[in-house]
């Protein structure tokens, strides 16, 4: 740090105001250097690198790799996994609507009407200190066939023999939802918290109904938050392989799958990069539309 | 030697035969709650610059001037080896490997063993900077198997030091003839051999009486949705190959692509395409009938009380892959190593590895000696340790992964079946 504290300034008066307003002038920079820096190193160079690598070729033995700016890899890696690619916008939408659906409710209670609050939003994180893949496979033990639910209802002949839900895009869609759900409650509670009652009250005193004052105040009101819990769901999840490895079966692989079998099993580096930098496109391009 | 009392077994210890070998999910457990694309970005950065900074490294083979008869006639043991094996791939009692003990007994190297391959692909991306660069993995012994590239194309690269034969004498005199001679390591100059396994397939009788011999019932539409296929492009091609009476070996592209077409068409029946975890699949009955990993359903069946599982040796032919072990080019200690190779090819040591691990075991001969000095009929009488007659003439070897263009032509067609 520059020495720029009001204990290091000097007792003559005109020249600490100068050093005072210089040092206010970098102080900025200074406070946001270190996550400035974490940014290069670990965000911006490797996306760098990647962007480089999808344009390589590499010898498929020897890995060696040369710049050969063929851009025509990105037009083939995505005509070859479009399937992938609206699966997982398909799935990642439907965790998210599914999420939003269900915590806006349960956060608007939390928010308005619940006593404890804190005790309310602890409980909605309780799940989650247990390790994500960990709770995934658990979800593989409920769902099988003769597991818990599936084998009771089949026993008691409510469901055909051979119904199944693990190693369905349903399975994948729900451990998605799941996984994410704290993203889409969390800001949403933030947004439905902050919003001053006197508005609400407002509204009734002007011969609101209930619903009217839900859809004209607190909805347009929590609209950051909405769109805030949209952002952290949705972009997670479409990049998630997690849950399409271990809850999806025939069909339901997602992009995150391709991209991992690209990378580590056939050590394609380019391919992987090429449909990374792909969903990192879409992304930003969704994200400004 | 050998013939002092050898440590008593638990066959309850895990044998290795359950043990995921190819699971993509111990990588997602090792990835650290994985977080999708731009970390994934990440680690692909990070890789490609070392691609990118050896470029220069071709494959002229960094082992020339290794492994001649004067090179090895130069070398001295150190009294140390690094070996680098799977997990749960040699015997084990009351944490301690009793044949490596008993190694370092007869011939003072102390073994410094470690369980480091999870996935021959994984640890290949592991080792492989180091040996492009030149430098020690760590390991003066590592394991690979011949159904993935790496092994093949650590030979192929000249990542290997060729073998001293004339320190195999164990090795020629009791080696099976199915472990000899591997299509990429012709005579066997670079490898040998440590324990194997069959692809072949697996079903639950209590769902499927009717007798199963064949490949064609993974097609069977009376089991649809409840198939079990593994996603791994050389284990399915292969199958898909041997289920249109090919030899995977002498198949030609265009017999590739018939094996696609078949298993294309079998996609609308298959619940999933599994990796290791098939095995869990199978045991909650969510699949019927499967391919499989022969030592994975013994094991169930024998030891861990899923006696309605049945592995299956189909007409058609099943696939054999073996472990190879190879010195790396970069070894610290490569006549210890050596002299380890070929000591666990005396029978004794094959015995007792064998009896724990329960894969199939390199050395027919040991069959007996776990007959009778071992006491374990379960094991001797077990065809997935050790292969009657009429397995052997329906075993199918995997092609040589040496040439980029097979692999990369073999992905191109078996990747979509399970990608898609």
């Amino acid at each position: 740090m520059a020495g720029a504290g009001p204990a290091s300034l000097p007792p003559t008066a005109p020249a600490p105001v100068r050093r005072a307003r210089r040092g206010k002038k970098i102080a900025p920079y200074l406070l946001g250097m270190p996550a400035g820096l974490w940014l290069v190193i670990f965000f911006l160079v490797p996306l760098v690198t990647m962007l480089s690598l999808s344009l390589q070729t590499c010898d498929p033995l020897t890995l060696a790799c040369t710049l050969t700016w063929r851009w025509g890899r990105f037009g083939d890696v995505f005509s070859a996994h479009t399937t992938q690619f609206a699966r997982s916008f398909t799935y990642a939408g439907a965790a998210t609507v599914v999420d939003l659906v269900v915590s806006f409710p349960l956060v608007y209670w939390i928010a308005f009407r619940a006593r404890r609050k804190s005790v309310f939003l602890m409980l909605l994180l309780v799940p989650f200190f247990v390790s994500y893949v960990i709770r995934t496979i658990l979800w593989q033990f409920l769902l099988s066939d003769n597991g818990i639910l599936l084998g009771s209802l089949k026993a008691a002949h409510l469901l055909p023999e051979r119904f199944h839900v693990l190693d369905t895009g349903f399975a994948v869609v729900a451990g998605l939802a799941y996984s994410y759900f704290p993203f889409a409650a969390l800001p949403m509670y933030v947004a439905l918290e902050r919003i001053d009652r006197g508005v609400i009250e407002a509204a009734f005193d002007l011969y609101a109904h209930r619903p009217t004052m839900l859809r004209r105040v607190v909805l347009p009101l929590a609209l950051p938050g909405i769109f805030a819990a949209v952002l952290l769901t949705f972009v997670p999840a479409s990049g998630d392989y997690v849950n399409a490895t271990l809850l999806g079966g025939t069909g339901s692989t997602m992009i995150g799958n391709v991209i991992q079998n690209e990378f580590l099993v056939f050590s394609d580096y380019p391919s992987a990069s090429a449909l990374s930098a792909i969903l990192m496109g879409i992304m930003l391009v969704g994200n400004f539309v | 030697m050998g013939h002092e009392p050898i440590p008593h077994v638990d066959p309850a210890l895990i044998r290795g035969l359950t043990e995921p070998r190819y699971s993509r999910r111990r990588f997602l457990q090792n990835a650290g709650m994985a977080v999708g694309g731009l970390s994934l970005a990440s680690i692909l950065a990070a890789c490609g610059t070392k691609g990118i900074e050896t470029a220069s490294n071709g494959s002229g083979g960094p082992n020339a001037g290794l492994g001649t008869p004067e090179w090895w006639g130069q070398q001295q043991l150190h009294d140390e080896l690094r070996f680098a094996n799977w997990a749960y791939y040699i015997d084990t009692a009351h944490g301690e490997h009793p044949s490596l003990v008993q190694f370092t007994q007869d011939t003072g190297i102390e073994v410094n063993y470690s369980e480091a391959v999870n996935d021959n692909i994984s640890f290949f991306s592991k080792i492989r900077p180091d040996l492009q660069q030149g430098n020690d993995i760590g390991y003066d012994l590592i394991v690979s198997t011949d159904n993935d590239p790496p092994i093949s194309q650590m030979v192929k690269l000249g990542w290997g030091i060729p073998l001293d034969q004339s320190r195999m004498t164990n090795y020629y005199a009791h080696s099976s003839k199915q472990i000899r001679d591997p299509s990429f390591d012709p005579g066997n100059a670079f490898t040998m051999g440590w324990q194997s396994g069959y692809t072949c397939m697996a079903y639950n009788s209590k769902y499927i009486q009717e007798p199963i011999t064949s490949l064609q019932s993974l097609f069977d539409p009376k089991y649809a949705g409840k198939i079990g296929m593994m996603g791994i492009a050389s284990e399915i091609g292969s199958i898909g190959l041997l289920a249109i009476g090919k030899d995977p070996v002498t198949a030609t592209p265009d017999d590739w692509q018939l094996a696609a077409d078949k298993l294309a068409a079998q996609r609308p029946m298959v619940r999933s395409y599994y990796d290791a975890s098939y095995l869990r699949a199978l045991k909650n009955e969510d699949i019927w009938i499967t391919m499989a990993w022969s030592g994975d359903i013994f094991y169930a069946a024998t030891y861990q009380g899923y006696d309605t599982l049945q592995v299956v040796m189909p007409e058609e032919g099943v696939m054999f892959w073996t472990d190879y072990m190879m010195i790396p080019y970069t070894a610290k200690n490569p006549l210890d190593a050596m002299t380890y190779m070929d000591s666990v090819f005396d029978p004794q040591v094959a015995a007792q590895i064998a009896d724990y691990v329960g894969y199939v075991c390199p050395v027919p001969e040991a069959q007996e000696i776990i007959r009778t000095e071992l006491d374990d009929p379960v094991v001797a009488d077990s065809p997935t340790v050790f292969p009657t007659p009429a397995i052997e003439a329906i075993t199918h070897h995997y092609p040589s992964w040496s040439d980029p263009a097979v692999v990369t032509g073999w992905n191109e067609t078996f990747v979509p079946i399970f990608e898609g």
